[in-house]
């Protein structure tokens, strides 16, 4: 059996090294082209390994099975994070992991949905979570058990079509329909521009059943993913506040950037200090 | 001229808008058309964006509710919403007015659904100048904006049989497609034999000294107003392209050397539509005759009543034969 499928207990320890590992596959990433969406990527990663390698129904060996979970990345920048995750659930090469961003790579800095385990296009933002609604209407049709997981972030909360899918999402009573709000507090043009929050209470204002976590806290995580699977009528939304940059200090350190770019040199002290922290190098 | 032109009403709505000359017509040939195919394949689901009765869908609606989802007053959603479905291998008929599909959810269109090829059908209400509701909900620029979306198919279908025809056609066809809904009572112009291939023009009528290349319900005007012009001895061929995308540019460009000349009909503007592309064919064929435009200014168009509006802006019968008889 090579699907994955919820375990009655989480191993924590083991999902918090395969994070680490995620991590890790990240920086080797951004070191290729000097640049790259890192910042984001490392705050999601303990959401992405808790989905990947213990929440998910999937079958690497079949992506195309009709009952998987699936697992629509609407922020489609954030792609260094699902590539280490594809990456460490088999369904891509490790070894393409260095190709991120270069030309003719099919790991872009922002998805589309040619490479395998990519659900939908994601980048134009706003566009993920109406998807989301469809596929949990289209599965609920079918008579599937399968759940449709939307990840988006409080920058693409200010794209109005982010609210339209939300309440058409609960008039449907979407049950099936787990939202992944990323609240890392960065935008392109730096902090937030405009003030969303307070973000859990918009999404409970419209009909979601709303939960906010510390989306860096592997234990709350993987206990509100499994709060999450309860089929009551009404969608679920988990407000993960994340630091941009989590587990590498001199990104978590840098001005909150969007686009974070440092030259080759940089990127190996960063690379071996990553190491020393936790615990890969001596 | 119309009781509501007589008594100087602007009767914006509700009148038989795609009507010219005084045929029979069928109620909502499109939702029939897409119920009486839901009933065989069981995988077709329609949405609307609050606009069911307004879009001849309701037909559809009545026949599979459990199949059919009102997404409320938001074109992004619904077709966001459509793409998700396709995605989990439902067909998905999105049904709003032009203007909405068109202008307000373009990069949805263009992006979560033609960049993807799902298999979405896109249909559009109120085209061209068939309300006179202005420019709020005249879609007269939307075969030019979706002309521009590699992959997308787009059809303008001329009245209630090729209606009928062409839904079952993009239901056979696998990807997105974009078709301008003529709505309510829809006449009956083609035969009921009437063969409907996507990406195929269909040569109505023969002639020497004018060749109309005309899409939509121009093509009704069309063939009345070479029938008009034959008795001014005047001989008018007729060429009925209902597929914008692909384009039969093979058709066009062997028709256009059969004439003298050339006139455009459509009920969209003048440019980057239907004569936009006849001219880049002729041109990249080599084939040299004077295009005559017929079609909308490249202005925003006021309220009005629609006979008002249509013999204003030269889309009547009447005015197609005035003009054509002036330039031969």
């Amino acid at each position: 059996m090579t699907r994955n499928s919820p375990p009655a207990e989480a191993d924590i320890a083991a999902l918090k090294a395969r994070a680490t590992t995620l991590r890790r596959h990240m920086l080797t990433m951004a070191r290729g082209q000097g640049a790259g969406y890192i910042g984001q990527g490392l705050g999601i990663a303990d959401a992405l390994t808790a989905l990947y390698f213990h929440e998910l129904r999937y079958d690497p060996e079949n992506l195309g099975w009709v009952d998987r979970d699936r697992f629509l990345l609407s922020t489609g920048h954030y792609s260094i994070a699902l590539w280490a995750a594809l990456a460490e659930a088999g369904i891509i090469p490790v070894a393409e992991l260095v190709t991120y961003g270069a030309d003719n790579s099919r790991l872009e800095m922002s998805t589309l949905d040619t490479t395998p385990g990519v659900e939908v296009i994601g980048g134009s933002l706003g566009h993920g979570l109406g998807q989301g609604v469809g596929q949990a209407l289209g599965l609920r049709l079918d008579r599937s058990e399968a759940r449709v997981f939307v990840e988006l972030s409080d920058g693409e909360l200010q794209e109005g079509s982010t609210w339209e899918a939300a309440m058409s999402a609960s008039h449907f009573q979407l049950d099936g329909l787990v939202a992944l709000v990323d609240c890392n507090g960065i935008q392109a043009d730096g902090p937030v521009v405009l003030d969303m929050e307070p973000v859990a209470d918009k999404w409970r204002s419209f009909g979601w059943e709303t939960f906010e976590i510390d989306g860096n806290d592997m234990d709350a995580v993987v206990a509100t993913l499994a709060k999450a699977r309860q089929r009551n009528g009404k969608p679920k939304a988990i407000v993960l506040r994340t630091l941009p940059g989590k587990g590498v200090r001199r990104i978590e350190q840098s001005e909150k950037s969007h686009f974070f770019r440092v030259d080759v040199g940089q990127w190996d002290s960063i690379i071996d200090e990553f190491e020393q922290n936790v615990g890969l190098k001596p | 001229m119309s009781r509501a032109m007589e008594a100087g009403r602007t009767l914006a709505m509700g009148e038989n808008e795609a009507a010219g000359g005084g045929r029979k017509s069928v109620d909502a040939p499109f939702g029939k058309a897409l119920a009486r195919l839901g009933l065989e394949r069981a995988n077709i689901v329609g949405l609307t964006a609050d606009l069911g009765k307004y879009t001849d869908i309701h037909p559809f609606r009545d026949a599979h509710p459990e199949r059919f989802f009102n997404v409320g007053m938001a074109e992004q959603n619904l077709v966001a919403v459509a793409a998700g479905l396709a995605r989990t291998g439902k067909q998905a008929f999105a049904t709003t007015y032009g203007v909405f599909a068109s202008r307000r959810a373009f990069d949805f269109v263009a992006i979560t659904l033609a960049h993807s090829n799902l298999d979405v059908k896109i249909i559009a209400g109120l085209p061209g100048l068939t309300t006179g509701y202005g420019g709020t909900h005249q879609a007269i620029e939307d075969l030019a904006l979706m002309r521009m979306i590699p992959g997308l198919t787009i059809i303008d279908p001329m009245d209630a049989t090729e209606i009928d025809a062409a839904t079952v056609a993009m239901s056979d066809h696998q990807g997105p497609v974009y078709m301008r809904l003529l709505r309510g009572a829809v006449p009956v112009v083609l035969e009921p034999g009437y063969k409907f291939e996507i990406g195929k023009a269909r040569q109505l009528r023969d002639g020497k000294d004018v060749g109309i290349i005309s899409t939509g319900l121009m093509s009704e005007r069309a063939i009345d107003a070479a029938a008009l012009l034959e008795k001014r001895g005047i001989s008018v061929a007729v060429l009925h392209v209902p597929t914008i995308k692909p384009f039969d540019a093979e058709t066009v460009a062997a028709f256009a050397a059969s004439v003298g000349q050339v006139v455009t009909a459509e009920n969209h503007v003048i440019v980057g539509g239907l004569a936009s592309l006849v001219v880049e064919t002729l041109f990249d064929a080599g084939i040299v005759r004077k295009v005559t435009r017929i079609g909308l200014p490249d202005r925003y168009i006021e309220c009005g009543a629609v006979p008002t509006l249509q013999q204003k802006y030269g889309l009547t019968v009447e005015a197609v034969v005035e003009r054509i008889a002036a330039i031969s």
